[in-house]
């Protein structure tokens, strides 16, 4: 009797506000689809960090012949000792994973690899190329670190932390990141106070019935009840229409958009199973906000 | 402690000033309702009848004073706990409160409904206490196609249909002609006479005098006149 009595009357109410539960049930979705596409979008730049600060270095060039004479290559080349004590240092310190030496015949054969197609290297000797250092950091935002040891050392011409080249990416997603959570605010005020009126209305209409209840003795939950389950079904409905928007958004944007596009990029996309778990804070938040937004609104207006 | 069982309302000195008002609505009543008694409230417009009701029935706080419903100290009571004592109490008003939309039957079950009663209870008393108030063969009714007297006597069944303890009606034939009035106060008789205790407040001079009850009399909020089996004016 009671859940069919309860189910009995959700449904009523929300048939007859049909028009604000359609408003409800729209803002709502729309907050968590842009709160859901948030999180997945600091799921994609973790991702991607994860790839690429596995792969990027920091690197000491020492110096070479052909550098000016200043800072630590004032007395020209570097030296065979300046050259080992720099390597003694670096392996001792404890942020350092891995330390590579790469000579000039390297960075010489790197080069080239890397400027195949283009002309630039034909006239390049390895004697123009300096000597560096690879440095793997066990954590690579300690780049800090190296940089002050090393810098202006003598025989080190330039510390250099591939890491910087990357920043603009991901401060590009950093602030889609938080664009789609000052838009997802505003959105949430709106649907909040659309459920704040939603309840009022509902509670206002039937104002009969609730005012007969409190008088047979009906308990609170058995008054409001049925207006706050009321709200989260219309949360519920909101989560579910953003879970579609937002696998549309994942399928259509990331999978066909980018991933099939370009290859390279495959490795590094979040797959679907990174929207499935956003899910579940989408329904949440969905429902939860619904059902204590009226039950706030509910206990000034339905007092015993 | 055998007197205390059977009081089921006690006022103390209660007051009752409702905000932005000069003066009391209720001022320093004192009074006591056994168990099983038929009181009637009477007294001009204004003079406090509603007020007093509500306070039983915790609609409304005294400014000053206690009252006590069933053995329990309203001013202690937590609002939790409120519904709890509302389903000792039935109550009834002149302008009936039924749901428009329901039938008879269905405005009777609402009441047990939205107490958690098990359907099965629900099926067997609601026939029952319909029977006990003359509307047999009328359950599917709405209430629009009833007459003021039917409508009232399905309220009393609403009210009385949990079996309750206190029974209040507020003018319960304020809005009924004469023969109706008498129907539904020989209604309330043999409901009272079940042991329910009546509350009830009315301007209603020939039922009082015809019945020859408890009459309690308010004017401006005093307490001027308690006599048993009263009648409605002064008797000089
Ligand atoms: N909610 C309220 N707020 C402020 N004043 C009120 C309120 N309810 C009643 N009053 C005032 O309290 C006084 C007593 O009102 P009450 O309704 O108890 O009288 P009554 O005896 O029931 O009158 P009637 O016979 O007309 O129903 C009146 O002066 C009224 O204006
Ligand atoms: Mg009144």
């Amino acid at each position: 009797m009671r859940a069919q009595f309860v189910l009995k009357e959700i449904g009523i109410g929300l048939r007859r506000n049909l028009t604000m539960t359609i408003a409800v049930v729209v803002s709502v979705a729309l907050s968590l689809t842009l709160f859901g596409a948030a999180l997945l979008v600091s799921k994609q730049a973790d991702s991607m960090k994860d790839y690429w600060y596995d792969r990027v270095e920091v690197s000491i060039f020492l110096c070479n012949k052909t550098d000016p004479k200043k800072d630590g290559c004032v007395n020209g080349e570097v030296s065979n000792a300046d050259r080992e004590a720099i390597s003694a240092d670096l392996k001792k310190m404890p942020e350092v994973d891995q330390v590579f030496f790469e000579n000039k015949q390297d960075a010489f054969a790197h080069f080239k690899e890397q400027n195949k197609d283009s002309p630039l290297g034909d006239s390049l000797t390895p004697d123009q190329l300096p000597e560096s250092f690879r440095v793997k950091l066990k954590d690579p935002t300690k780049f800090d670190v190296i940089s002050s040891a090393f810098a202006g050392r003598a025989g080190v011409q330039s510390v250099q932390d591939q890491k910087k080249l990357l920043k603009p990416f991901f401060d590009l997603l950093t602030s889609a990141r938080m664009a789609a959570y000052g838009i997802m605010f505003f959105m949430l005020l709106v649907a909040i106070l659309l459920i704040i009126n939603t309840a009022r209305v509902s509670a206002f209409s039937r104002r009969r019935e609730t005012g007969i209840m409190r008088l047979v003795g009906a308990s609170n939950f058995y008054i409001q009840g049925p207006f706050i389950l009321e709200s989260a079904v219309a949360g519920l409905v909101g989560a579910l229409v953003a879970t579609g928007l937002l696998s549309a958004g994942y399928y259509f944007g990331i999978k066909r958009g980018l991933a099939d596009s370009i290859q390279l990029l495959k490795s590094q996309l979040i797959g679907f199973d990174a929207v499935i778990s956003v899910l579940p804070w989408l329904f949440l938040l969905g429902i939860g906000m619904s059902a204590i937004a009226s039950f706030f609104t509910l206990r000034k207006y339905l007092k015993v | 402690m055998a007197r205390c069982d059977a009081t089921v309302i006690r006022f103390d000195n209660v007051t009752k000033t409702y905000a932005k008002q000069p003066r009391p609505a209720l001022q320093d009543v004192s009074l006591e309702v056994e168990k099983g008694e038929f009181v009637f409230l009477v007294g001009s417009s204004g003079s406090g009848k509603s007020t007093f009701l509500r306070l039983v029935l915790k609609e409304e706080r005294p400014s000053t004073g206690n009252i006590f419903v069933a053995g329990k100290d309203l001013g202690r009571l937590s609002n939790w706990k409120v519904p709890a004592l509302r389903r000792q109490m039935g109550t009834v008003f002149q302008d009936f409160r039924l749901l428009p939309n329901k039938t008879v039957r269905e405005n009777v079950a609402f009441a047990l409904e939205v107490i958690g009663k098990p359907t099965s209870t629900i099926r067997k008393v609601v026939p029952e206490v319909l029977d006990l108030v003359g509307l047999a063969g009328k359950e599917d009714r709405m209430p629009g196609e009833l007459s003021g007297g039917e409508q009232q006597r399905v309220a009393i069944a609403r009210a009385f249909v949990n079996r309750p303890m206190i029974l209040i009606a507020d003018e319960p034939t304020g809005n009924l002609d004469p023969q109706n009035s008498v129907g539904i106060m020989k209604l309330l008789d043999r409901i009272n006479r079940t042991g329910t205790t009546i509350i009830m407040a009315t301007h209603d001079q020939a039922i009082v005098d015809q019945m020859r009850k408890r009459v309690i009399e308010l004017e401006q909020g005093h307490l001027v006149r308690d006599q048993s089996r009263g009648v409605y004016g002064y008797q000089h």
